[in-house]
């Protein structure tokens, strides 16, 4: 069986992990247009080579961060989200809203 | 006797004829260029020379003929999708399916067999009565039916009630057939060729030139050959062609596998589907079983097979037909699918002029090489997608406006 290692409770079976798709930066929830969000939902980039990606331990809920190979299926690194996201993020507020 | 034998197997007129004929040189340009020589791509030409009169056409494959998923998938053919949409254009598939044979004086093997979609919980018997609807609304043949109909059909099946999913009912189509698929792509390879399309094996398409909004030329191992139009038909190598193109896809590129068993004698006439058991299972003409499920968890640019594949198929087919657990497994393989998010595909036109997409085919597309190649066909000659592609466009993303099939897709293909 293919292993994966979480970043919390180490190598597991492959099969304890869902993969959760790219780590891409969301449109602004308040000035993003239907384009940006049409394509921040639908589209891909679908790399043939090194993604970086949100993966879940299951058992646990633990959500971290994997770079892997789509070409070779290697699994290069895995470490907490908090090495990419040092920041809080802030949205722009409607101007109004609440 | 030996050597009679071989003498007469080498005389002159005894030679097959070779009907697909060799790679011919590049010619400087094509009024219509295909990518990818599967099926899909095969169809096409194939229906721009027969309805359309255009044969000045190049169909360029990287590898050898239907290589790709042409090759590897399980062979299912049906029509009871879940939106009328979907249902009206798998069902013109089949209808030209069921005339294949005969259109292409070539034997594609096609076998009605009926196709059977298991429910073990009653939100499955929801959706299947739903579907029954749908189909028939729509002048599709499917009828849900319980336990006792179960058994005609399926007698090896495992109705018993003690098991972890007992099956409840069932979506019966009996249109649902298998075919050889290496025939239908040979069929239209030849029909092609006969009527003057190029074939070009071992042709790789390394990039797209561009100039405003048109791709005037594309480029390939072999040399570079000017385009009138261009069709992209690359199942799991869609978003790299796309990026070439400067298209963005709603494609994810995924492994699907699937395996045979030894031989058996026939016992299995239907094709049988467990959407929560994610299996499905039918007997092939030679007698082995042809098994698979959904497409593997992650996204990847592979066809290698894994052992996880095997234990969890296993597990859930033998809660179906125990008696499997003496038989043999004999080939394993896989295939890169094209994933869409709504589990449709995505066909028609694109913001370039000349540049046609055939694409997110992911585990659904052997179904529809027919209406695909020739809808396709329609739309690179005309330069307007008809009507029963409207769903499939590419921009229904941008529009919100979703083709969704995965009730009828995501085991199922
Ligand atoms: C295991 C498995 C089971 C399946 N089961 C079913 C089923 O039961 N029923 C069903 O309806 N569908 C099924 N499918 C899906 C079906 O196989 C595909 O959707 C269909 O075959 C796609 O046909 P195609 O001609 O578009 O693609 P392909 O046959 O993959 O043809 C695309 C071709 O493009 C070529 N190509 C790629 N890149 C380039 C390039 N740069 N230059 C030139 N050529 C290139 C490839 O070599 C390939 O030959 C299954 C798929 C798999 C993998």
């Amino acid at each position: 069986m293919k292993t994966m290692t979480c970043p919390l409770n180490g190598v597991r079976n492959i099969s304890e992990f869902v993969c959760g798709g790219e780590v891409r930066a969301m449109p602004d929830p308040a000035t993003g247009s239907d384009a940006e969000w049409a394509d921040y939902v639908f589209m891909e980039n679908n790399k043939a080579g090194v993604v970086r990606e949100w993966w879940c331990h299951t058992p646990t809920s633990f959500w971290f961060i994997a770079e892997r190979d789509t070409v070779t299926d290697e699994i290069l690194r895995t470490y907490p989200a908090g090495e990419v996201f040092t920041a809080r993020r802030d949205f722009a507020s409607k101007e109004g809203g609440s | 006797m030996p050597f009679g034998l071989l003498k007469y197997g080498l005389l002159p007129s005894r030679r097959v004829p070779r009907r697909i004929p060799p790679t011919p040189e590049l010619k400087p340009s094509y009024d219509v260029v295909i990518i990818g020589g599967g099926g899909h791509g095969l169809a096409a030409a194939y229906y721009l020379a027969t309805v359309h009169g255009i044969t000045n056409v190049a169909v360029l494959e990287k590898g050898y003929l239907a290589g790709g998923n042409t090759a590897r998938n399980t062979a299912i053919i049906r029509s009871n999708y879940l939106t009328p949409e979907g249902v009206r254009f798998y069902d013109e598939s089949v209808r030209l399916y069921q005339g294949l044979s005969n259109e292409l004086g070539f034997n594609i093997l096609y076998s009605e067999r009926g196709h059977l979609t298991l429910a073990h919980t009653d939100a499955a018997v929801r959706t299947m009565r739903w579907r029954a609807e749908v189909n028939k609304h729509c002048g599709v043949n499917s009828e849900l039916i319980f336990p006792d109909d179960i058994r005609k059909l399926a007698p090896s099946l495992n109705l018993s009630q003690d098991v972890r999913y007992p099956i409840l009912a069932a979506l019966h189509h009996p249109p649902g057939s298998i075919a050889r698929h290496d025939a239908v792509a040979w069929g239209y390879a030849i029909g092609a060729a006969r009527r003057g399309v190029e074939i070009h094996q071992q042709t790789e398409v390394t990039g797209l030139k561009r100039e405003g909004n048109r791709i005037v030329a594309v480029e390939t191992n072999r040399g570079t050959v000017a385009c009138g139009k261009v069709l992209q038909a690359v199942a799991g190598s869609s978003t790299r062609l796309a990026d070439m193109a400067g298209l963005r896809l709603p494609i994810k590129t995924v492994p699907l596998q699937a395996c045979v068993s030894q031989p058996l004698k026939p016992f299995l006439d239907p094709i049988i589907v467990s959407g929560s058991l994610h299996v499905y299972i039918s007997q092939s003409s030679r007698g082995e079983l042809v098994m698979g499920g959904s497409t593997d968890p992650y996204p990847l640019y592979s066809t290698r097979s894994t052992l996880e594949f095997k234990e969890t198929l296993m597990a859930h087919m033998l809660e179906m037909f125990p008696f499997l657990s003496e038989v043999r497994l004999l080939r394993q393989w896989a295939g890169m699918a094209d994933m869409t998010p709504d589990f449709s595909p995505v066909m028609g036109e694109t913001p370039l002029d000349n540049y046609y997409l055939d694409a997110g085919w992911g585990t659904w597309g052997f179904k529809a090489t027919p209406v695909c190649g020739k809808r396709m066909a329609e739309t690179v000659a005309t330069g307007k997608a008809p009507d029963i592609l409207h769903a499939f466009r590419l921009s229904r993303f941008e529009e919100f406006a979703q083709a969704g099939e995965r009730g009828a897709a995501s085991v199922g293909h």
